[in-house]
């Protein structure tokens, strides 16, 4: 009987020897004479476990991690196809204790199904959403968004609804779904992940974006760092075309959609969304003025809806089981779950899909175990490169987007970055200013030049050079950075800075001084 | 030198003509130009704009913008290390020094003999297993020193 052993392909696992041991259990299997298929699933987000390998056995998945290369002739002669124990044995995964605590339902098949499988997608309850969108009416899909309470998962936050029901109200010829999949956030790994281990379920809300507005073709702009997504993302493509998920009539009916990959050439700006669209259209990716919104005047000047790669991989939950059960997860306006992705200097590094309320403390504390390291958590970056630093003190902030706000910081993306106790938070603060000297797009003055000032400020900080007056400047700069900017990256930026001063002014002080109080 | 030169501008002559009727066709033309000679030819740069009825400075202006696109060849591999913020937090930086020191050559920059590029990268993705690198498309994560020399050795080749 042919045993099947699940070995991730996602780009995390690659990372990690997954190939390596893919290919030492094929060569194992053949030499021992062994019936094995493998499949090459995507991650279920536990990094620290990676490459983990399941195996299909008559009492459910038992998983085994990490598995090195090596591990394979011993992992077989201890019984891994019988699913029998071993140092690296694991158990069933669905009842390791980091995906018990989960709430999974973005990512409720990534991790388990074969991703450019259409009939294992079926399997597991994929396409139930479109479905039922196909009975409705276009204004009846948008409300069931709407009710969900869902809001972009990119970093802003705005109602996915808002934005569907103004591109679907717009006149235009030709209407466009863009999937912004510029997922350039240090820390941030979700829509690589959903992208690679579950890619059905992107091309499922982009074609319900399309029914409920009126669009009929659809884009993933998607960026040139992950090549190994893009892979996955046009097999499946190529799968759903074949399937009559995607082309001129979508599953039997009397809509048209089809989409298609884009690939960007290394620009964190594009992932802003007017410089996004400029970049599709091929220009140079500088940021718009809005008005005219994307909604209106998108891409090739036509309506547009432009959503983060979970925003719209969240719709066909929300289709199938309707708004309100999306909506009762969550906490005040944050409705819905949201994939927090934990990162850096951190014990249990992966994916963890949660209601919105948890507190920071428990995401790093109980949930990433502290840092690799052992040593002290001492700052938290929330939201990327253009989030804020957040010390022990704030840990007891939830997970909300007014939350974060109020303590003058975002979710953006929802990753977090862990650093421990040896962190400079004015390196920290002036790699801030430097990133944005490399990535700005230009357009606007606080943000092309104010960037690399704020640099050469730091610099004179770092060097002991009339410290008040650098902090007063610095200070200054980022105001003018943060109104002056049309987009997050000049804008943003100032978080990151001003945090790491606020909450770390140690870190800030003259070098003299600092040895002094050593 | 001819030859290639002549070789090159077929290459380009027909990425070209597989993208000139589709939307928004420029960054898949050089996208497929870099990915098939390494690099964007500045010769290649009338030949699109006249394809796609631009002038040479607007496709100037996009091969100059994005941080891809290369206007000399690169080495025979490309390595590219995380710079980012996730990586930082597990000693990515100095990851970074020692690939510089072992490569002996510093980032942006293209061994003498022309056997790797060192570039920066901003975030792979790879931020729960980090430092990470990437080395002609392949993705490698927790570097630590052995893994280092084992890129520099592979990279060197």
């Amino acid at each position: 009987m042919t045993v099947k052993v699940y070995v991730p392909r996602d780009s995390g696992a690659l990372a990690l020897g997954a190939e390596q041991v893919a290919g030492a259990l094929r060569t194992e299997a053949k030499t021992r004479g062994l019936d094995v298929e493998i499949v090459r699933n995507g991650s279920r987000g536990l990094y620290w476990l990676e490459p983990m390998v399941e195996v299909e056995t008559a009492q459910g998945r038992i998983a085994y991690g990490p598995v090195a290369p090596g591990d394979i002739p011993a992992l077989l002669d201890a019984g891994m196809l019988e699913g029998r124990t071993h140092a690296l044995a694991l158990g069933k995964p669905e009842e390791l204790p980091f995906l018990v605590r989960q709430t999974r339902l973005t990512f409720a098949r990534c991790g388990i199904v074969d991703p450019v499988s259409i009939e294992d997608y079926e399997r597991h309850g994929g396409l139930r959403g479109l479905r039922n969108a196909l009975e409705k009416s276009p204004a009846a899909i948008i409300e069931e968004v709407m009710e969900s309470g869902l809001r972009g998962r990119g970093g802003a936050g705005f109602p996915t609804g808002i934005k569907w029901k103004t591109v679907h109200d717009a006149q235009g010829p030709r209407k466009y779904i863009v999937c912004n999949a510029d997922e350039g956030d240090s820390g941030t790994f979700a829509d690589r992940m959903i992208m690679e281990g579950d890619p059905f379920v992107l091309i499922e809300g982009m074609a319900i974006a399309g029914i409920a507005t009126g669009a009929t073709k659809g884009y993933i702009y998607l960026r040139s760092e992950y090549p190994h997504a893009a892979a996955v993302l046009n097999e499946a493509i190529a799968v759903a075309r074949a399937a009559g998920v995607l082309g001129k009539s979508v599953l039997s009916s009397a809509f048209a959609f089809d989409m298609e990959v884009r690939v960007g050439a290394g620009a964190y700006v594009c992932g802003e969304e007017t410089a996004l669209l400029d970049s599709l259209e091929g220009k140079r990716g500088q940021v718009r003025a809005k008005p005219p919104l994307p909604a209106h005047q998108g891409l090739f000047g036509k309506p547009t809806v432009i959503n983060n790669v979970i925003s719209l991989a969240s719709v066909p939950i929300i289709l199938d089981k309707g708004g309100a059960y999306y909506r009762d997860f969550g906490m005040g306006r944050s409705r819905g779950t949201i994939p927090i992705q934990i990162a850096g200097n951190v014990k249990h590094g992966g994916l963890f899909e949660a209601a919105f309320g948890m507190t920071l403390g428990e995401i790093v504390d109980e949930i990433g175990g502290g840092t690799a390291t052992g040593r002290p958590v001492r700052a938290v970056q929330v939201g990327g490169p253009l989030g804020a630093y957040f010390p022990r003190s704030l840990f007891d902030t939830p997970f909300d987007y007014e939350a974060f706000a109020a303590k003058d910081g975002l979710i953006g993306h929802a990753g977090i970055v862990v650093f421990d106790d040896t962190v400079d938070m004015l390196k920290q603060a002036r790699f801030a200013m430097e990133f944005c000297a490399v990535e700005s797009c230009g357009k606007c003055t606080p943000c092309r030049i104010g960037s690399t000032r704020g640099m050469e400020v730091l610099d004179r900080l770092k060097a002991g050079i009339a410290p008040e007056t650098q902090i007063e400047t610095v200070t200054d700069l980022c105001n003018t950075m943060k109104f002056g900017s049309l987009c997050a990256l000049g804008g943003f930026t100032p978080y990151p800075v001003m945090s790491a001063l606020t909450h770390f002014p140690e870190d800030f002080r003259p070098v003299p001084a600092r040895e002094a109080a050593e | 030198m001819q030859h290639a030169r002549t070789e090159n501008a077929s290459t380009v002559q027909s990425i070209v003509e597989r993208w000139r009727e589709e939307e928004g066709p420029l960054l898949p033309i050089l996208n497929g130009i870099q990915q098939e000679l390494g690099y964007v030819p500045r010769e290649s740069v009338p030949v699109i704009a006249e394809a796609l009825n631009l002038s040479r400075a607007e496709v100037y202006g996009v091969v100059s913008f994005y941080h891809d696109y290369r206007e000399k060849p690169a080495g025979r591999h490309v390595l590219k290390v995380c710079r980012a913020e996730a990586c930082q937090s597990v000693g990515g930086d100095a990851v970074a020094e020692r690939l510089e020191q072992l490569l002996g050559i510093r980032f942006h920059e293209t061994s003498a003999d022309g056997a790797v590029t060192l570039e920066p990268v901003y975030c792979l993705g790879l931020c729960a297993c980090a430092p990470s690198a990437m080395l002609d498309g392949e993705v490698i994560g927790r570097i630590d020193d052995e893994k280092a020399v084992d890129i520099a050795r592979r990279a060197r080749a």
